[in-house]
């Protein structure tokens, strides 16, 4: 889909409110939305769609508690040192780094490393193998260093452990 | 011998302590307190926990062994926050050494301006529906309560005609609470310059109660002590509560010329002593660093407010829109129901808790009180039951 100049410039103003509530919770109905922003049902979803189709909003996903959940995932934060290339700079590496599928975000960074890439695999030796095997011989990755995670306290704005606010009175003036 | 007399222990409390009466709320309250399911649309307080780095602030106070009494009037560096705060968004100003005085939150604050002013007899006015404790205040400070009713189609701001009309000889203070709990209505400043003039011309002692007005929705709010001639005669009251989501940490403060706080602070000195200081140091943080998270939650209120108004005009629920606090007082008579009525049916049928109407005072019958100080998943239920229970009468 082509997107057109004045598309892009009306996302500000009503299309990030809907972007922001979204972001907090991507279950809200149009309907509720609607409320919310004062517009109309129909108008809520053709903004989201315009939104989706321009790529704006990239995907929905759950926010989960991997211990709860019982998933045995490891993850680990990788600094990442790479060669800039002539004409593209750092892009074109750094699109091929994020590609892996191992690879759940990556980010180009300012001071003494390039490139962060987070990881997620089933095992240490899964991310281990995927450091040596595969991110450290591509051509001009200069070094990495890994660092495995231990514990989450927070994901994405959530705290892991939920405040508990059940002495709250149910009727106050 | 004598004869033993048949002594209740309710004799031993004071006559004009026994003759208040309970509150509409605790009432409700108890019925709400013994069901389960239930969506409260009865809360008065902010559902959000006070911000991260205000309660860091009470944890690092108590660190550093902040655990003693504080000067009467409250910390000197509270009072200069307070002083600077009230300046630069009420546009008064008030000596912070002498001018300020903090409380155990407005509720202590309002009990003390009351007593410090009040002679036997002296008559108090204020408009209502309002919140549930000026009159018990009144009361117990030996003067008399004179309620200025406000109506649903004026949006239940307070009309000078309406104050002209309740003015005795004996009229001494006006209470005013704008934006209102429990209607959310506001006061543009030409209306508050309209009453202005009638304190002037009366010789009335305003007692403002500010304690929402961050939480104003349709531009900026006005505080009556800020207009010409009034800072003399007004005491500026204000809190943390509900700006700032620290009803638990109760601290609040007066603002007022010296003779007047010099008076509050003769009462506040043998009640309380001082409001805690953890809760003080907190209140330091929040004046000086918490913009940002009150404007957050100011976006959230309103946000829910539309919702929860939409919701009751789809409905068929009569309701003005209200520009502040995070109430809003529909219509409920055309139901067919009182206050009480609703109240108690929706509860018991549907599980929804509002809070009945006159609860705030004669004039707030035919409504109910909706907070929207719960998450949106919650407005979401309650405004499907409400729908049902409506429907179904």
């Amino acid at each position: 889909m082509i997107v057109s100049e004045e598309f892009i410039a009306s996302v500000r103003g009503m299309d990030q409110q809907l972007l922001k509530l979204l972001e907090e919770n991507a279950l809200v109905s149009p309907e509720t939305l609607a409320k919310q922003l004062n517009l109309s049902v129909d108008e809520v979803k053709s903004r989201i769609k315009h939104l989706e189709e321009a790529k704006i909003i990239l995907a929905y996903k759950a926010i989960v508690d991997d211990d709860k959940a019982e998933f045995q995932t490891v993850k680990a934060v990788i600094e990442v040192r790479i060669t800039p290339e002539r004409g593209g700079g750092f892009n074109r590496l750094s699109d091929r780094i994020a590609r892996y599928p191992e690879v759940t975000s990556c980010f180009l960074m300012s001071g003494g490393y390039d490139l962060l890439v987070f990881v997620e695999g089933r095992t240490l030796k899964e991310v281990a193998m995927f450091v040596s095997e595969k991110l450290s011989t591509i051509q001009g990755v200069l070094s990495t260093a890994t660092h495995f995670t231990l514990k989450t306290y927070k994901e994405q704005g959530v705290m892991i452990e939920q405040e508990i606010s059940e002495e709250r009175l149910k009727v106050s003036p | 011998m004598s004869v033993k007399r048949i002594v209740s222990t309710t004799d031993f409390v004071a006559n004009h302590v026994r003759s208040i009466p309970r509150s509409g709320i605790r009432d409700f309250f108890e019925i709400v307190q013994s069901m389960s399911d239930v969506v409260s649309l009865g809360i008065g307080e902010p559902d959000f926990v006070t911000p991260w780095h205000i309660r860091e602030a009470a944890i690092y106070a108590l660190e550093k062994g902040k655990t003693g009494y504080t000067s009467n009037l409250g910390l000197p560096r509270l009072r200069k926050s307070i002083a600077r705060y009230v300046r630069q968004n009420y546009q008064v100003d008030y000596d912070a050494l002498s001018e300020v005085l903090v409380a155990v939150g407005v509720s202590e604050a309002m009990d003390i301006a009351l007593r410090a002013v009040i002679n036997p007899g002296d008559e108090v006015l204020y408009h209502s529906p309002c919140y549930v404790s000026y009159s018990p205040s009144i009361l117990l400070a030996h003067g008399k309560p004179v309620e200025i009713p406000t109506l649903a189609e004026d949006h239940f701001k307070l009309r000078p005609e309406a104050l002209k009309e309740k003015m005795t000889s004996k009229s001494k203070v006006l209470i005013l609470n704008f934006p209102t709990n429990p209607t959310g209505a506001v006061m543009s400043r030409e209306e508050l310059l309209s009453i202005a003039e009638v304190c002037e011309k009366h010789d009335l002692l305003v007692i403002t109660d500010e304690i929402y007005s961050e939480l104003s929705y349709g531009g900026e709010h006005c505080s009556i002590a800020s207009l010409p001639g009034m800072r003399e005669r007004c005491i500026f009251l204000h809190g943390f509560s509900k700006a700032f989501a620290m009803t638990g940490f109760r601290v609040g403060y007066a603002c007022a010329p010296v003779a007047l706080i010099e008076a509050m602070m003769r009462i506040h000195q043998y009640a309380m002593l001082c409001a805690p200081i953890v809760s003080q140091e907190a209140a330091i943080e929040a004046l000086e660093n918490g913009q940002a998270e009150m404007v957050q939650m100011r976006e959230q209120y309103q946000l829910r407010r539309n919702f929860l108004l939409n919701s009751f005009r789809e409905i068929g629920i009569p309701c003005f829109n209200a520009q502040g606090a995070f109430y809003l007082f529909p219509r409920i008579d055309q139901t067919g129901l009182n206050s009480r009525e609703f109240a108690v049916r929706l509860l018991e049928e549907h599980r929804v808790a509002v809070v009945p109407g006159n609860a705030f005072g004669v004039s707030g019958e035919g409504h109910v009180r909706c907070s929207y100080a719960t998450g949106m998943d919650q407005l979401e239920v309650a405004v499907e039951r409400i729908g049902k229970f409506v429907r179904s009468l």
